[in-house]
């Protein structure tokens, strides 16, 4: 029993880092049907501004993770303006093909800058948390504590500011966002910037227990990517629900079926769904 | 009619002089590490064939691709490795196992469009890498499969040196590039391109969809498998890498380099890429960070790739030299008539 609820843990840590990035992926794709393959490689620069932050200028690991944040805002844009911007009205296969390219870009960067080598976030609270039998590190709490603070505050920008509003307004009709005066690019900057501070803040909050090297985005946003198609593309509850769904599914997997396959799971879960319903589960008028 | 006959002659040559040096190139390449790095390329590029079909002709996205060469790679490696068959029979079986895949695969992908297919695909060929990489017990997991033996001979003809070795992979190469040239040709070919131009359309006009990209994707694996199992014999060793994602994009880089819906693309977009690899290996770690901005590039600016480019430049000089013929034309012409107005006066 103490072992289903341990596990269980592990799964809301695992989907609490999932739904950071994947709420990002969805929010751009509503926004620019851009299936943004660099998001992943986002998260693990995020990564590295943290940990080099902490390591190199000594910094307190909140202050850290709000530089990273900053950081990969004016990154995000960056690549909204020099390659999605360009891209707007080319063929959707032609998004996705420059999309890796930034991929590839990105991740060899990283292993030019800064090499192959596995590093680790310093842990500031490994101290071990025992409650009700189930033994917790205090940065697992840290992580579903954080995300669901971050998803919070994503809902209040969203819903209750005018700004964060545009990004609705847009994702729900683009014309007519842009009809009653809603800046198309702006509201592109703004939602490529708060995507990368997300997937910045899930590099933040993962880094002390899993590890920071140039080929950590790519496993993860192959994940986000099946978690935004179970979700519904571009659906904001949908990313949530999957995050947690495959979350849970991989870690409870890993221990009552097969720890060697467990990254397999997430690719069959998503062949299952579209084999069943080409569509995606909760897919919004989409086909 | 005339100018038809001067094209197809023009061709032939063309044809006829690529393959002379395609035949001499042992000869004179200056060194064997050349021969080594064309070998391999011809080997990627009888794959890139088969993404140019499903990409170029066809108009999906298929990220599998890099699995089906690893399924390719791992099915002749293991037959030859394992049970001591013969190379000869390893090598369809690789092409018919991934082949009998990719069907398999299709019926599901195709029921999905836009991105959906892409992604699809995308953890179509994770799952073939995460299968390849964690079944140890058959495939060796992560040590991969070691002492591949080479391809059988055939009679006297064995495939022992650098050169026997260049010929065979060339043979098929150009068994690939023939077939493509004449599916491009064909109408199967014309069909797939009016799939990519409009499925609906294409379905109004009596087309079975499905059954024609199904079509594709199977011949295009079949490519793909044979790329594999040729890889396997060539190079005898294999890891799971050769299945993962990252060859694909790879592929797509090349297939972009040199122009996609072309029958030259594939090999020119190959050789240059893999030739630019070898002369770039002093800044190996730079090499990704180049060829990523320019499959922006390429794909922002020049969607036709090098072939493509080619191709706008040669119509658009016909084109003016055309009219400047018909402009010197009318300018005699208009002599010729003062001429006459003179001699009336």
């Amino acid at each position: 029993m103490n072992l289903l609820i341990q596990q269980t843990v592990n799964g809301l840590t695992l989907g609490s880092i999932y739904c950071l990035v994947a709420l990002g992926l969805t929010l751009i794709y509503g926004i620019m049907e851009v299936p943004n393959f660099a998001h992943g490689h986002l998260y693990m620069v995020g990564g590295y501004v943290t940990f080099f932050m902490m390591t190199l200028y000594g910094l307190n690991y909140w202050v850290s993770a709000i530089i990273s944040g900053i950081v990969l805002a004016v990154l995000g844009v960056l690549l909204e303006r020099l390659v999605f911007n360009p891209m707007r009205n080319s063929p959707s296969s032609n998004k996705f093909i420059a999309a890796v390219g930034a991929m590839m870009f990105l991740e060899a960067s990283a292993r030019v800058l800064w090499g192959s080598d596995f590093r680790s976030i310093p842990a500031i609270y490994d101290n071990v948390v025992v409650m009700g039998g189930v033994r917790l590190t205090e940065q697992r709490l840290i992580i579903i504590a954080g995300a669901v603070i971050l998803m919070v505050a994503l809902y209040v920008f969203i819903k209750h500011t005018m700004i964060g509003s545009t990004i609705e307004a847009m994702a729900q009709n683009r014309d007519g966002a842009s009809l009653v005066g809603i800046d198309v690019n702006r509201v592109a900057m703004l939602t490529f910037a708060v995507a990368s501070i997300l997937a910045s803040a899930a590099a933040s909050l993962a880094g002390p227990i899993f590890l920071v090297y140039p080929g950590m985005g790519s496993l993860i946003i192959m994940k986000a990517f099946v978690i935004i198609v179970i979700g519904g593309m571009g659906s904001i509850p949908g990313a949530v629900l999957g995050s947690f769904i495959l979350g849970l599914t991989e870690s409870l997997g890993a221990t009552y079926l097969s720890s060697n396959y467990k990254d397999v799971v997430a690719f069959a879960i998503l062949v299952l769904i579209l084999s069943i319903k080409p569509s995606g589960l909760f897919a919004k008028g989409a086909r | 009619m005339l100018d038809g006959m001067k094209k197809s002659n023009a061709k032939l040559i063309a044809y006829g002089v690529l393959s002379v040096v395609a035949i001499a190139f042992p000869f004179i390449s200056p060194n064997r590490y050349y021969l080594t790095v064309v070998t391999l390329g011809f080997i990627y590029a009888i794959a890139v064939y088969g993404l140019n079909l499903i990409v170029g002709y066809l108009g999906q996205l298929s990220l599998a691709q890099a699995g089906f060469f690893g399924l390719g790679a791992y099915v002749s490696g293991l037959l030859s490795l394992k049970l001591h068959l013969s190379f000869w029979i390893s090598l369809p079986m690789a092409a018919v196992v991934t082949t009998l895949v990719a069907l398999l695969v299709g019926l599901i992908s195709f029921r999905t469009r836009g991105h959906y297919f892409v992604i699809f695909t995308l953890c179509i060929g994770v799952i073939i890498n995460l299968v390849i990489e964690k079944w140890d017990d058959l495939t060796g997991g992560v040590r991969g499969l070691i002492g591949i033996p080479r391809p059988t001979s055939i009679g006297p003809i064995d495939f022992i040196s650098l050169e026997s070795q260049y010929y065979l992979v060339l043979l098929f190469l150009s068994l690939t590039i023939f077939v493509m040239s004449r599916i491009a040709s064909s109408l199967v070919g014309r069909t797939f391109k009016s799939i990519h131009n409009s499925e609906e359309l294409a379905a109004t006009l009596g087309i079975n969809v499905m059954r024609n990209k199904l079509l594709a994707f199977g011949i295009a694996a079949f490519f793909t498998g044979i790329a594999g199992a040729l890889f396997a014999g060539y190079i005898r060793f294999i890891g799971p890498d050769i299945s993962n994602p990252h060859l694909t994009f790879e592929l797509l880089l090349f297939l972009l380099i040199g122009g996609q819906a072309t029958i030259a693309g594939p090999l020119v977009g190959t050789l240059i890429a893999t030739g630019l690899t070898e002369s770039l290996q002093f800044m190996q770690e730079y090499r990704m960070v180049v060829f990523g901005a320019l499959l922006i590039i390429i794909v922002k600016f020049f969607p036709g790739g090098l072939v493509g480019a080619a191709m706008k430049l040669k119509t658009k000089i016909e084109k003016r030299m055309n009219k400047a013929n018909k402009s010197e034309d009318a300018l005699s012409k208009g002599e010729n008539h003062a001429a006459k107005n003179r001699g009336f006066n």
